[in-house]
């Protein structure tokens, strides 16, 4: 209608804004998407800036209908589907920078915004590192600043501002619904198939070389914070899946069944700890042999695990006690004992014939294992990060070609060779060792401490761990890894000991990422239902939880009202003496007219008060004098000024 | 054409004016914004990011992801605080005036208002609407007072009131719109719109001496008289005025004073309906203002006297303005 009608194109400054956000929020990205999709999102990008910048027209709608179709068909030949977490980020990257090329009037420009958000939301499906939430909240101001920018136009500066304050005025927000949502445990539908892929951690099964590719990363596996003594290294064993049945090539777990008490006897000291444990997206914990639990969301396995009802999609924590010395299956069925000495036909002949020799030359089992270990030493295998590869007998390779293996060439050779010297043997897999931080004092256990050992059965005093590594190299169990290892150039840079300051500097960092797991990323439904009781309220009740919520979030609305409708006094202290005077003489019958100035004002007073007349004077001229003489009034002056007033008796 | 949808709407949208937005037929000035007179609500953009909102908590929900929970509530916090801003952006102005300016019809009226904004930060982009036509952008720095203007299209002649004006924001983020409702008191005439194209008035309606009232020269000084209140001050004569004490003088054209100039209602084309009658007496009483002649105007409800000066055509144009509505508020 008029040139003052809302102008709702996108302009070029707009576009900068929108650009910066998707850009921001698409870093976190990047380590994900497929490189095509990363690089494309890229283009796009870029195409934006120099189309804003006038050096090249907008793509027309036909050009970006086919890029559309491109993002969509690359996806599903990428993925094979599209549905899931993975090509749904990648989808939705794709489609808000199409959107933002797209964007041609101020709506568009929020719709972009509205699909950064999700971007942002989505970025977490595959970490939530401090990191990523410190980007993601430079996102976030970006976001709002872009939205900011799209309701007035400002200086960038100014408008990150406003956005960094619009920000922290929501974080008490943040804080009462973050600690009083109530929480629901678990997912509310089915979830996509690889809704937890990227999760690190040891497999269900064992092959040469599963073990060796997982130490090489320093991602934390777990924590344990000890009350008291931590347990010295060699009981430092955590068990993950044990592995009884063997094909020749792999080992895999047995059959075993669940109950809610422990199979084992108890013995020796008690460890008592807290386990908090990353999400693997299966059902074991890694708990320190062999362990009791209270808590309702854990089982025992037959094979003497701890296991999770449900497979672990997030980070738990456990209460959990530890028997180191405690003894297990000294009962065990025949129907187990006979799966633990089942061999393929044929399968790595020497290592058999070796377990057989030792049989005719040993009556008792305990022995027989003995003489296994020795002949292991004899061996002088060599422990080593990096194995030559292996043939199809890899234990009769490692055993007697290469003589070059690591932790599981040893445990799956030992198992073969005890095994075929009729003593039942398998394979556990876990962790072994740990680190201790000193700036918190918790046990760290990383995934380069993944280890593999045997456990033999003895009909007199049930399952014992052996740890065949230890044969070439004893350290391994009471330094780990590290100091077991010659070549210290094959192992990741953070383990390398000569970089003990980088290594100080991980730990410091870990023990704030600790901090982070335990207080922001495990705050659930539990901590949420511990917390409100320590409150003294009755924390799993959700209608509690909605009303003190409501309540919190209702009084902080409040208060930013009642700070939005405090009329702020205007002037100076000056001003507010002068307004006290002029007050005083008001309520006693003599207003001030607005035209009227001090002087004036004074003089009219001073006719209706004539025995306050010289008073009224002095202050109306000290007021003007102050007020608009050269001289910057002193706080003396002030309180003189202020002290006449007060000392002025109007009735 | 009136439905009985329009009546029905009519209705209703001012009992909502009356008891909810608490709307005045006209209120005296200065009018302060206070808390109950602002109303704020979601934008279309504002209801979207609620549904975004809901999706992301959903999702938090279902994969378990702390920091989407975070992420969302930061955003509700955002969306709360941004809600309290809008409202912020409005609450305390104060509209110090109103002034309205006459024009003629078709042309815009130019409204003039005052606002203040007592406070000690600035609000942003508002913007102000007035139904029935006419709208503006405007920001207000802190402790300031500031002029605005707002062009009033103008379709009918007649009285004009400043009406119902919205003064809206959606500051900061267009997920909120805030916004007030104002009737300040303030009115003009609008004047009939002047005939185009312009067409000479014919010498029958020359009344008195003059002979040749169609082309009066501006050029032909004929002489001075003394200063009648009313003359225009282009013709006084200033030099003599100030040679001579306490009196001033008016110079007569040629024709100035001879012409008569008699703009009869009764005398025009009877072809003509009322509103042609009215804008070409109007574009008369224009043309012979400026050349300086004397006119008298009769319209069927009454006649002006023959004069000059901007009071009369003032009081000619008003007449013009109002025949046949009269000067009850529309």
């Amino acid at each position: 209608m008029s040139a003052a009608e809302a102008d709702t194109t996108l302009k070029a400054w707009h576009g900068h804004w929108l650009t910066a956000c998707i850009a921001v929020t698409l870093i976190p990205h990047v380590e994900y998407l497929p490189a095509w999709v990363s690089g494309g999102c890229a283009l796009l990008l870029v195409w934006r800036v120099i189309a804003d910048l006038g050096l090249t027209p907008m793509p027309g709608r036909l050009v970006l209908l086919v890029v559309a179709a491109g993002v969509v068909v690359g996806t599903g030949i990428e993925y094979r589907h599209l549905l899931g977490k993975d090509p749904g980020l990648a989808l939705l990257a794709g489609f808000a920078c199409l959107k933002l090329l797209e964007a041609r009037s101020l709506r568009d420009g929020r719709a972009a915004v509205l699909l950064g958000f999700f971007l942002q939301m989505g970025q977490f499906l595959n970490g939530q590192e401090i990191l990523v939430a410190a980007m993601t909240l430079c996102g976030a101001l970006l976001a709002v600043g872009a939205l900011l920018a799209m309701e007035n136009e400002a200086p960038w500066q100014t408008v990150i501002s406003r956005a960094g304050r619009l920000l922290f005025m929501a974080v008490p927000f943040m804080l009462a619904l973050f600690v009083l949502f109530p929480r629901i445990p678990g997912p509310l539908w089915g979830l996509p198939a690889d809704a937890f892929s990227g999760m690190t951690g040891l497999s269900e099964t064992m092959s040469p070389g599963s073990i060796s590719r997982l130490v090489r990363s320093g991602k934390i596996a777990f924590r344990a914070e000890f009350d008291g003594d931590i347990p010295p290294p060699r009981d430092r064993y955590w068990r993950g899946p044990v592995l009884s049945l063997f094909d020749g090539q792999r080992w895999e777990p047995g059959f075993t069944t669940l109950s809610a008490s422990p199979p084992y006897e108890f013995a020796g000291k008690p460890y008592h700890y807290r386990l908090t444990i990353e999400a693997h997206n299966q059902h074991w914990l890694l708990a320190m042999d062999f362990p009791v639990s209270d808590d309702a969301r854990t089982r025992y396995a037959s094979d003497q695990r701890l296991v999770s009802v449900t497979p672990l999609r997030s980070r738990q924590r456990y209460e959990l006690t530890a028997y180191p010395a405690a003894h297990a299956g000294r009962n065990e069925s025949a129907y187990v004992i006979r799966r633990n000495l089942r061999l393929p036909e044929g399968s790595n002949p020497r290592t058999t014939a070796l377990g057989r020799q030792v049989a005719e030359r040993f009556a008792a089992p305990g022995r027989r294992i003995d003489a296994l270990l020795e002949t292991f030493r004899e061996l002088r295998l060599e422990y080593t990060l990096a194995p030559p590869a292996l043939g199809l007998h890899s234990a009769d390779e490692f055993l007697f070609d290469s003589g070059e293996g690591f932790c599981e060439h040893f445990s799956s050779a030992f198992a073969i060779a005890a095994r075929a010297a009729g003593v039942p043997a398998r394979v556990v897999t876990g962790y072994q060792g740990g680190e201790i931080n000193p700036h918190d004092g918790s046990l760290v256990v990383r995934q380069s401490d993944a280890h593999a050992w045997v456990e033999v059965w003895l009909p007199e005093s049930g399952w014992r761990r052996v740890d065949p590594t230890a044969t070439s190299n004893p350290t391994r169990i009471d330094t780990g890894i590290v100091g077991a290892l010659p070549d210290v150039a094959s192992l990741p840079l953070f383990m390398q000991p000569n970089m003990a300051w980088l290594r100080s500097l991980q730990l410091r960092w870990d023990a704030v990422a600790n901090g982070w797991n335990q207080w922001v990323l495990g705050y659930n439904d539990e901590r949420q239902r511990s917390l409100l009781r320590g409150f003294g309220f009755d924390g799993g009740d959700y209608r509690h939880l909605a009303a003190a919520m409501v309540t919190l979030m209702g009084l902080m609305m409040l208060g930013y009202l009642g700070w939005a409708l405090r009329r702020r006094r205007r002037g100076d202290a000056l001003d507010r003496q002068w307004q006290r005077f002029c007050g005083r003489l008001s309520r006693a019958g003599t207003r001030r007219a607005d035209w009227q100035g001090p002087l004036d004002f004074a003089e009219q007073a001073a006719g209706r008060h004539p025995q306050l007349a010289d008073d009224i004077r002095w202050i109306g001229g000290r007021y003007a004098e102050l007020r608009y003489g050269r001289k910057r009034p002193t706080r003396q002056d002030l309180a003189d000024l202020e002290n006449r007033i007060k000392l002025l008796d109007i009735r | 054409m009136i439905t009985a949808g329009d009546r029905l709407r009519q209705h209703f949208g001012g009992l909502l004016d009356r008891r909810l937005f608490r709307v005045r037929r006209s209120e005296p000035l200065p009018a302060r914004l206070g808390h109950r007179r602002i109303f704020v609500l979601p934008t279309a953009t504002g209801v979207a990011f609620g549904l975004t909102l809901m999706t992301m908590l959903l999702a938090s929900m279902n994969y378990v992801l702390s920091l989407g929970y975070g992420l969302t509530f930061l955003l509700i916090g955002v969306g709360l605080v941004s809600l309290h801003q809008t409202f912020r952006n409005l609450v305390h102005l104060e509209l110090l005036s109103a002034h309205l300016e006459s024009t003629h019809c078709g042309q815009p009226a130019t409204l003039r208002l005052r606002f203040r904004n007592p406070s000690d930060y600035p609000r942003l982009g508002l913007h102000l609407r007035r139904s029935g036509g006419g709208e503006t952008r405007l920001s207000l720095d802190p402790h300031t007072d500031t002029n605005v203007v707002v062009a009033v299209p103008t379709n009918r002649r007649g009285r004009l009131e400043a009406g119902r004006l919205v003064l809206e924001t959606r500051y900061p983020l267009g997920l909120v719109r805030g916004w007030s409702i104002l009737t300040p008191e303030a009115a003009c005439l609008v004047y009939p719109a002047p005939e185009t194209p312009a067409r000479e008035y014919p010498g029958a309606f020359a009344a008195g001496q003059s002979e040749q009232s169609g082309k009066l020269g501006e050029d032909d000084f004929s002489g001075l008289r003394e200063y009648r209140p009313g003359d225009t001050l282009r013709r006084v004569a200033w030099k003599l005025s100030a040679r001579c004490e306490d009196q001033f003088y008016t110079k007569q054209f040629d024709g100035g004073n001879a012409a008569r100039l008699e703009f009869d209602w009764f005398r025009l084309p009877a072809e003509l309906d009322t509103e042609a009658r009215l804008s070409r007496l109007t574009r008369w009483v224009l043309q012979a203002e400026a050349a300086g002649v004397g006119y008298a105007l009769r319209l069927p409800d009454g006649r002006i006297d023959a004069d000059r000066g901007q009071t009369h055509q003032l009081q000619c144009l008003r007449a013009l303005a109002l025949y046949g509505i009269g000067d009850e508020r529309s």
